[in-house]
C-alpha cells in the first residue's frame, strides 16, 4: 500500500554519449524506473575512462566501475543501448522530441561469440585509435577485453577486400555480415541528455611543445594507454623512439590549457593526472626522476591535497613552478630538453629528459562539430544548460571541464532534470 | 516450485573440440537429468531448442554450460526459470589449452595412471552447476507493508533548498528541517556570491532569496525551522523520524554508543559486556532504546543530508606567526565576509581598511598546503573578497598571497577577470609572518613573483580558512541504528560524508540517506546546487526501488533478501556488528532485527553467521556448500598419483571478470583449481572451507578486492572481514594438524588478469609442496 502518490510518469529519455557521464545518467534514470535509450558513436561504451589506466586519487582501475555499470545495464530491461549510433536530427519541444539516429554498420551481428576466429585470419592491420595510433590491430577486432557490448567489429577498411571475405568464411556462427549498411532509426522521447564528452586537445597545434615532431614527446592520454595492462606495451612505460625504459621524464602542465591561443580555461584534471602518472612511473622505475613544470598545482580539497603532498614527499619528484616555453631534441640520443622560466626566481631552467609528457587539456566534442539540436554553447564550445526551458540538458564534460567524481555528480543530477521534464508533461 | 531440470551444453567456441562431450553428457545423464548439446547454443536455433523445452516439456530449472555469465546475459534469460551458467569457455577450455593440457590417448583412458585434467575440470563445473540449481529458488521481491514516499531534507541552506525544489518538481512531498529560525544558511549571509553559470566572470547577488521564494510556490514542500532531528528510526520507505527544537532533551533523542574511555574502570581495566552495558544505559539515561518507535513520529521514505559546514576557527596559537588571536585585524575569511555583508570593510578600531592581505597557505614556505578543509572554493572566496576591497574603496588594494591559485575548469574565467581588476595584486609567496607596525601591520613573504622578499603594509589580514563539515563532531542524522547514530568511517575523509567510490559519488553506508553539498566536500554554491539535484535523484531512486522490492546500488534490481532462521540464532551479534550498512539492529537479548530495505544484499551477514541461519533465495550456505561438495576429489584409490584439488572463492564483481579476461587472452593456469563465485568475500562462510578440507581437498583460497583506506570492495568491508575470518580458520586448521598455509587470500583488481595465472600457480605449487591433505579419502 502506498500512502502518497508520486513517481514515474510516462515517457522515455535519450542519453547521447556512453562515456562515464552518459552511463551514469542512463543508469540513474533507469533505476528510478524510466525507459532510457543510450546512443554511443563508438562501437563500445565507456568513452574516455575506458582508456585510462587508473583513477586519481585512489589509483583504482576504471574498468572496475565500468564492469559494475555494465552489469547494471545487463540487469535492467529499461535500458536500450545502441552503439555506432549518432543523432542526426532532433525535432520537437520539451516532453516531445522526435529524434533521428544514424546507425553505422559494425559488419558483425548478434551471432558473434567473441571467439576471435575472424581476427586470427585477418591479415590487414590498422592503426589503433583506442591506443592513439601507438600500435596496430587487426582489421577485425574487439575494442578492448571488457568491451560492452562484447562483440567484434570489422573495420570499414577491409570491406570489399579479400580479408573481409576471409573473416566471413572463418566465422562458424555466421556473425560476419559484409553487406550491412547504414540505417536510420526514429525515437520518440520526452527528454534528451547530451553527454557528448571531450577530446584531448590536439597537441600538434601547440607549436612550441614539439608534439608530432619529436617521437619522445607524448600526451597524457597516451601515457594512460602505455601504463594500461591492455595497452600497446602491455603496461610497460617505454619511450616511443627506442623502447628505452626512461630514467628521466618531464611533465609539461597546461599544455594548451590556460592559454588564450589554445584553451583559455583550466582543464581541471591535468594536474591530478600528472601526479597520478608520476606514480605509474615511480612504481615501474624506482630510480627514475620526474620533473613537473606547472603554473599552479590544482589539487583542491582534502583528498586531492593529501595525494599531492604524498607525491611531493618522493625525493625523485621535482616540482618546478614555471611555464615551459620551448622544447628541443638531441637527434643523437632522442632526449628532449625542456626550457622554462622559473616563475619565482626568474632564472631560465633547462632540463634534459628522456621523455616528455604533455599534460594536454580537454576540449568539448562540441567545440568542432555542433549537435543537430537547438542548444546554446559558450565561446569554448561547452553546452550551456537552460533549465528554464528544460527538455535538453548537457551532462559531464559536455557542460564544463570536470573530473570523474564531479562528472558523475552532475550526470546523476541531469537524470533528475530529464525526469522532471517527463513529469511536467 | 516443482523443479524440472534441463542441462544444455554448448559445443561451440572450442568447447566441443577440447572436451569429450559424450563423457560430459554422462554427468547429468547419471543423475537422470535430461541433457542436450548444441554447436551454437546462443544462436537462434540453440535458444529455440531451450525455449521449446521450457514450453513443451515444462523445464524450469536450467543449467547452461557454455560461456561466462558475463556474456549473452540477455540471450539466456528465461522468465520464471532458474538458470545457472556453467563457464566452460573462459574458465575451462580457453584457459586450459590442449597444447598444454593434452587429452588422453585411448590407451591412457583407463589405466589408473593418467587422467585428463581439463575434462575433470569441466565435469566438476557441470556437477557444481547442477548441485547449485537444486538448492536455489526464484527470488520474490520484498515489499514493505506500508511505503512512504516523502523525502526529509536536513538543512535549509542552498543545498537543502535546491534538493527540496528538485524533489518537489518531480512530484514528491518534501519536508525541510532547519535548526536556525530562518532558511538560507550561509548563502544568505554573504554580500555577493561566486558565479554559478557561464560566463563565470563576475560576482553576482546572492541567489538564495530567489530560491526561497521559489520554494514558497510549492505546496508539496513543508518547512520546519528551529527544528532538528532527534532520531531517525526504521528503514528506507519506512523511516520514523522524531523532530525536536534545538536544545531540547527528549526521550526520543537517539542513544549514543559508549565512548571508548568509558569502557574501562578506574584501574584502566576493560569492563565486561555487562559492565559496559550498564555504563551505556547510564550514559544514555532518559533516552529510549533504538527499537522503540515513536508513535508520534513522522514517516519518510528517504533522507537528504544537507547540513552544511561551519567556518574553521583556528586555535589561539595555531597560526601565531600570522598573528591570529593576537592582532585584532587578522581575521578569517568568514569573519571578513560577515563584516562585508554588513557594510564597508573597516579595521577593529573603525578605520577604513584600504589595504588588505589575503593569505591562502599558512606554511611559512615549509609547506605549500592550503589551510585545512579548503578547496577551490577558498581560492575563489579570496578573489571574491579582494574584489570587495576595491568596491568599498576607490584606492583600495588587495594582495593575495597563494601557493597555488585553485580555480579549476571554467572558474579560470573568474580568476582572469579578477587579474584585470585594478587594485588587486596576486602573487605566489611563502608568507613568513605578520607583525604589528604602528597602526597597521606588515606582512612578510618570501619567494614571491614580485621579488625575493616583500613586505606589504596591511590594515587587515584575511586567512583563507576552510569549511568544516558539521558531521565532524555531530552525527546530525541521529540514526536509531545499533551501529551508531552517524555515518560510518567518515574519518577517512576528515569527517566529510563523502563516498569512497570515484564512480559512485553518492554511495553511503546508510541506505536511503544521501549527503549533498558542503557536508560532503568544500564546495562552491554552484557545485552545491548541482550536488543537491543528484542527491534528490538518489533519494527518489531509493524510494522507487523499495517500492519495487529490489535492492539499490551496487546490486541494483536484486530481488533477493536475507532470510533468517531465528529459531537457531544464538544471539552472537556478529551479523549486526559486521553488516557494512547497519541493516540489523539487535534487541536486548542480542537477537537481530533485520531491516530489509537497508540491506544491500552483499551477504556479509551470511558469511558472519556461525550458526549458518542466514541465506538468500538464490545464494545460501547450502547452495555454495553443495557446489563445494560436488567437486570430485580423486584419491589413491582412483589413481596412483591423484591430482590435487583446490577450491577458489572469487569475488564476482572484480576477480571473476578478471578470470574471464585471463581466459579471453588465453592465459593458462593450473587445472586443479575449482572456482566458485561469491557476491562479495564478506559473504564467505568458513563452513565452506571446512567442507572442502573435510572432503579431502588440499587447499583453498580467496580472490577479492583491495582493502584498507582506499578500499575497492563494493561492499566496503567484505574483503577485510574475509581476511579476519581466514586467519581464524588458519588457526583451526593447525588444530587439525593441517598447515595454515593451505588457506590464503589474495587481493586482485579487475585489471590484474595478467597476474592471476602466476598467483594461482604459485599457490598450487606451494600446496603441492606441502603434500596432500592427510584426510583425503576418509
Amino acid at each position: 500500500m502506498t500512502e502518497h502518490k508520486a513517481g514515474p510518469a510516462n515517457g522515455s529519455i535519450l542519453v547521447v554519449g556512453g562515456g562515464i557521464s552518459g552511463l551514469t545518467t542512463t543508469l540513474e534514470a533507469a533505476e528510478v524506473g524510466y525507459e532510457v535509450f543510450l546512443v554511443e558513436k563508438n562501437p563500445y561504451l565507456g568513452g574516455r575512462v575506458a582508456q585510462l589506466n587508473q583513477y586519481f586519487p585512489k589509483l583504482c582501475p576504471p574498468s572496475c566501475g565500468l564492469e559494475i555499470n555494465f552489469r547494471r545495464i545487463k540487469d535492467n530491461p529499461n535500458i536500450k543501448v545502441f552503439t555506432l549510433a549518432e543523432v542526426e536530427e532532433v525535432d520537437g519541444t520539451p516532453g516531445n522530441y522526435d529524434v533521428t539516429i544514424k546507425l553505422s554498420p559494425r559488419y558483425v551481428n548478434e551471432n558473434c561469440t567473441c571467439c576471435g576466429d575472424c581476427e586470427a585470419v585477418c591479415e590487414t592491420e590498422i592503426s589503433s585509435d583506442f591506443n592513439f595510433g601507438m600500435n596496430k590491430i587487426k582489421g577485425a577486432y574487439l575494442p578492448f577485453e571488457m568491451a560492452f557490448p562484447a562483440r567484434y567489429v570489422i573495420s570499414p577498411q577491409i570491406i570489399g577486400t579479400e580479408d573481409g571475405k576471409r573473416c566471413k568464411e572463418a566465422c562458424k556462427y555466421d556473425a560476419v555480415d559484409l553487406d550491412m549498411e547504414v540505417k536510420t532509426m526514429n525515437l520518440k522521447v520526452g527528454a534528451i541528455v547530451w553527454a557528448t564528452g571531450w577530446e584531448p586537445y590536439d597537441a600538434t597545434k601547440i607549436d612550441n611543445l614539439g608534439f608530432g615532431q619529436y617521437p619522445n614527446i607524448i600526451t597524457n592520454m597516451m601515457m594512460e594507454r602505455l601504463a594500461s595492462p591492455n595497452g600497446p606495451t602491455k603496461g610497460k612505460i617505454a619511450r616511443p623512439s627506442d623502447n628505452k625504459e626512461p630514467e628521466t621524464i618531464g611533465f609539461v602542465q597546461c599544455a594548451g590549457s590556460r592559454d588564450e591561443n589554445h584553451l583559455p580555461y583550466c582543464s581541471y584534471i591535468c594536474c591530478m593526472a600528472s601526479l597520478k602518472q608520476t606514480t605509474y612511473i615511480r612504481e615501474q622505475y624506482p630510480d627514475a626522476k620526474v620533473y613537473i613544470f606547472y603554473i599552479d598545482v590544482r589539487a583542491p580539497g582534502q583528498r586531492y591535497e593529501k595525494f599531492y603532498q604524498k607525491i611531493k614527499e618522493d625525493e625523485n619528484v621535482f616540482l618546478i613552478k614555471g611555464k615551459v616555453a620551448e622544447v628541443s631534441e638531441d637527434p643523437g640520443t632522442g632526449n628532449i630538453t625542456v626550457v622554462a622560466e622559473n616563475a619565482v626566481t626568474g632564472e631560465k631552467i633547462k632540463q634534459t629528459v628522456e621523455m616528455v609528457v604533455l599534460a594536454t587539456g580537454m576540449q568539448p566534442t562540441t567545440a568542432s562539430v555542433k549537435l543537430p539540436a537547438d542548444l546554446k554553447y559558450n565561446e569554448d564550445g561547452f553546452i550551456i544548460n537552460d533549465f528554464e526551458k528544460g527538455g535538453m540538458f548537457a551532462a559531464g564534460c559536455a557542460n564544463k571541464p570536470a573530473d570523474v567524481v564531479s562528472s558523475n555528480q552532475n550526470a546523476t543530477g541531469m537524470a533528475l532534470k530529464a525526469i522532471q521534464t517527463l513529469v511536467k508533461r | 516450485m516443482d523443479k524440472k531440470y534441463g542441462v544444455y551444453i554448448c559445443t561451440g567456441c572450442g568447447i566441443g573440440d577440447a572436451l569429450d562431450m559424450e563423457a560430459l553428457c554422462e554427468v547429468p545423464d547419471e543423475e537422470g537429468l535430461p541433457v542436450k548439446t548444441h554447436p551454437f547454443l546462443c544462436g537462434k536455433e540453440g535458444v529455440e531448442l531451450i525455449k521449446k523445452d521450457i514450453e513443451e516439456n515444462g523445464i524450469n530449472t536450467l543449467v547452461i554450460a557454455a560461456c561466462s555469465r558475463r556474456v549473452n546475459f540477455d540471450v539466456f534469460k528465461f522468465d520464471g526459470c532458474i538458470v545457472d551458467r556453467v563457464n566452460l569457455r573462459e574458465q575451462v577450455v580457453w584457459s586450459h589449452p590442449r597444447s598444454e593440457f593434452p587429452a588422453l590417448t585411448e590407451e591412457q583412458k583407463d589405466d589408473e595412471e593418467h587422467f585428463d585434467r581439463v575434462q575433470m575440470l569441466a565435469e566438476d563445473y557441470l556437477k557444481m552447476g547442477m548441485a547449485k540449481v537444486e538448492k536455489i529458488d526464484l527470488p520474490e521481491p520484498y515489499k514493505l507493508e506500508t511505503l512512504n514516499k516523502k523525502i526529509l531534507v536536513i538543512g535549509g541552506g542552498i543545498t537543502g533548498i535546491s534538493a527540496a525544489l528538485d524533489a518537489a518538481k518531480t512530484g514528491y512531498e518534501v519536508t525541510i528541517v532547519e535548526k536556525e529560525p530562518a532558511l538560507g544558511g550561509y548563502a544568505a549571509k554573504v554580500r555577493k556570491q561566486l558565479p554559478i553559470q557561464d560566463p563565470y566572470e563576475n560576482l553576482i547577488p546572492p541567489v538564495i532569496g530567489a530560491k526561497i521564494k521559489e520554494l514558497e510556490a510549492y505546496d508539496n514542500i513543508t518547512v520546519k525551522t528551529q527544528t532538528m532531528v532527534a532520531r531517525i528510526a526504521g528503514e528506507p520507505g519506512d523511516f520514523t523520524v522524531t523532530l525536536k527544537k534545538p536544545g531540547e532533551k527528549i526521550e526520543f533523542d537517539v542513544p549514543f554508543p559508549l565512548p571508548e574511555e568509558m569502557k574501562f574502570d578506574e584501574n584502566g581495566k576493560e569492563l565486561d559486556v555487562e559492565g559496559q552495558h550498564k555504563k551505556y544505559l547510564e550514559y544514555n539515561e532518559g533516552k529510549l532504546d533504538i527499537l522503540q518507535i515513536d508513535p508520534n513520529g513522522e514517516k519518510f521514505g528517504a533522507v537528504v543530508l544537507a547540513a552544511g559546514w561551519r567556518p574553521y576557527t583556528p586555535e589561539k596559537d595555531e597560526f601565531a606567526h600570522l598573528g591570529f588571536g593576537e592582532l585584532l585585524d587578522v581575521v578569517t575569511n568568514h569573519q571578513f565576509e560577515e563584516m562585508a555583508a554588513k557594510g564597508k570593510i573597516t579595521t577593529s578600531d573603525g578605520k577604513e581598511a584600504k589595504s588588505v592581505v589575503f593569505i591562502q597557505s599558512p606554511g611559512k614556505g615549509e609547506d605549500d598546503a592550503d589551510f585545512k578543509y579548503c578547496g577551490s572554493v577558498t581560492s575563489m572566496v579570496a578573489l571574491k573578497q579582494a574584489k570587495y576591497v576595491c568596491e568599498d574603496y576607490d584606492d583600495g588594494k588587495a594582495y593575495i598571497f597563494y601557493q597555488h591559485m585553485r580555480t579549476p575548469g571554467l572558474l579560470e574565467n573568474f580568476y582572469k577577470s579578477l587579474q584585470e581588476t585594478e587594485g588587486i595584486f596576486l602573487t605566489k609567496g611563502d608568507v613568513i609572518g605578520v607583525s604589528k607596525n604602528g597602526d597597521g601591520m606588515i606582512v612578510e613573504a618570501d619567494n614571491t613573483l614580485l621579488g625575493e622578499k616583500v613586505k606589504v603594509k596591511a590594515d587587515m589580514v584575511v586567512l583563507a580558512t576552510g569549511m568544516v563539515p558539521v558531521t565532524v563532531d555531530d552525527p546530525v542524522v541521529n540514526l536509531a541504528y545499533r551501529q551508531g547514530p552517524g555515518f560510518r568511517d567518515i574519518d577517512l575523509f576528515e569527517g566529510y560524508c563523502d563516498s569512497n567510490f570515484i564512480c559512485f559519488p553518492y554511495e553511503t553506508q546508510r541506505t536511503g540517506i544521501y549527503a549533498a553539498g558542503a557536508v560532503r566536500r568544500s564546495m562552491t554554491m554552484e557545485e552545491s546546487i548541482e550536488d543537491a539535484t543528484g542527491s534528490a535523484l538518489k533519494a527518489i531512486q531509493c524510494i522507487e526501488s523499495v517500492n519495487r522490492g529490489v535492492s539499490v546500488h551496487p546490486r541494483s534490481g536484486d530481488m533477493t533478501f536475507p532470510d533468517f532462521f531465528m529459531q537457531r540464532c544464538t544471539q552472537c551479534k556478529r551479523c549486526t556488528e559486521e553488516c557494512p550498512f547497519g541493516a540489523l539492529d539487535d534487541d536486548e537479548t542480542g537477537t537481530p532485527k533485520p531491516n530489509m530495505t537497508r540491506c544491500r544484499r552483499c551477504g556479509t551477514c551470511m558469511g558472519a553467521c556461525p550458526e549458518r541461519i542466514i541465506g538468500f533465495a538464490d545464494y545460501n550456505i547450502d547452495s555454495v556448500g553443495s557446489m563445494v561438495k560436488a567437486i570430485g576429489v580423486p584419491s589413491e584409490d582412483d589413481y596412483d598419483e591423484p591430482p590435487f584439488r583446490i577450491v577458489g572463492f572469487v569475488c564476482e564483481n572484480d576477480a571473476y571478470p578478471a578470470l574471464d579476461i585471463a581466459g579471453l587472452n588465453r592465459l593458462s593456469y593450473s587445472a586443479e583449481v575449482r572456482f566458485i563465485p561469491v557476491r562479495c568475500l564478506g559473504s564467505m562462510n568458513v563452513i565452506w572451507i571446512k567442507d572442502a578440507f573435510a572432503q579431502g581437498m588440499d587447499g583453498a583460497f580467496l580472490l577479492g578486492c583491495k582493502h584498507g583506506d582506499d578500499y575497492q570492495c563494493h561492499f566496503v568491508k567484505g574483503s577485510e572481514l574475509a581476511e579476519i575470518r581466514m586467519q581464524k580458520i588458519g588457526e583451526a586448521l593447525v588444530s587439525l594438524a593441517l598447515e595454515e598455509e593451505r588457506v590464503a587470500q589474495f587481493e586482485v583488481a579487475i585489471d590484474d588478469y595478467d597476474k592471476l595465472p602466476k598467483m594461482i600457480n604459485d599457490f598450487v605449487e606451494m600446496v603441492e609442496a606441502l603434500g596432500p591433505n592427510p584426510f583425503k579419502g576418509f
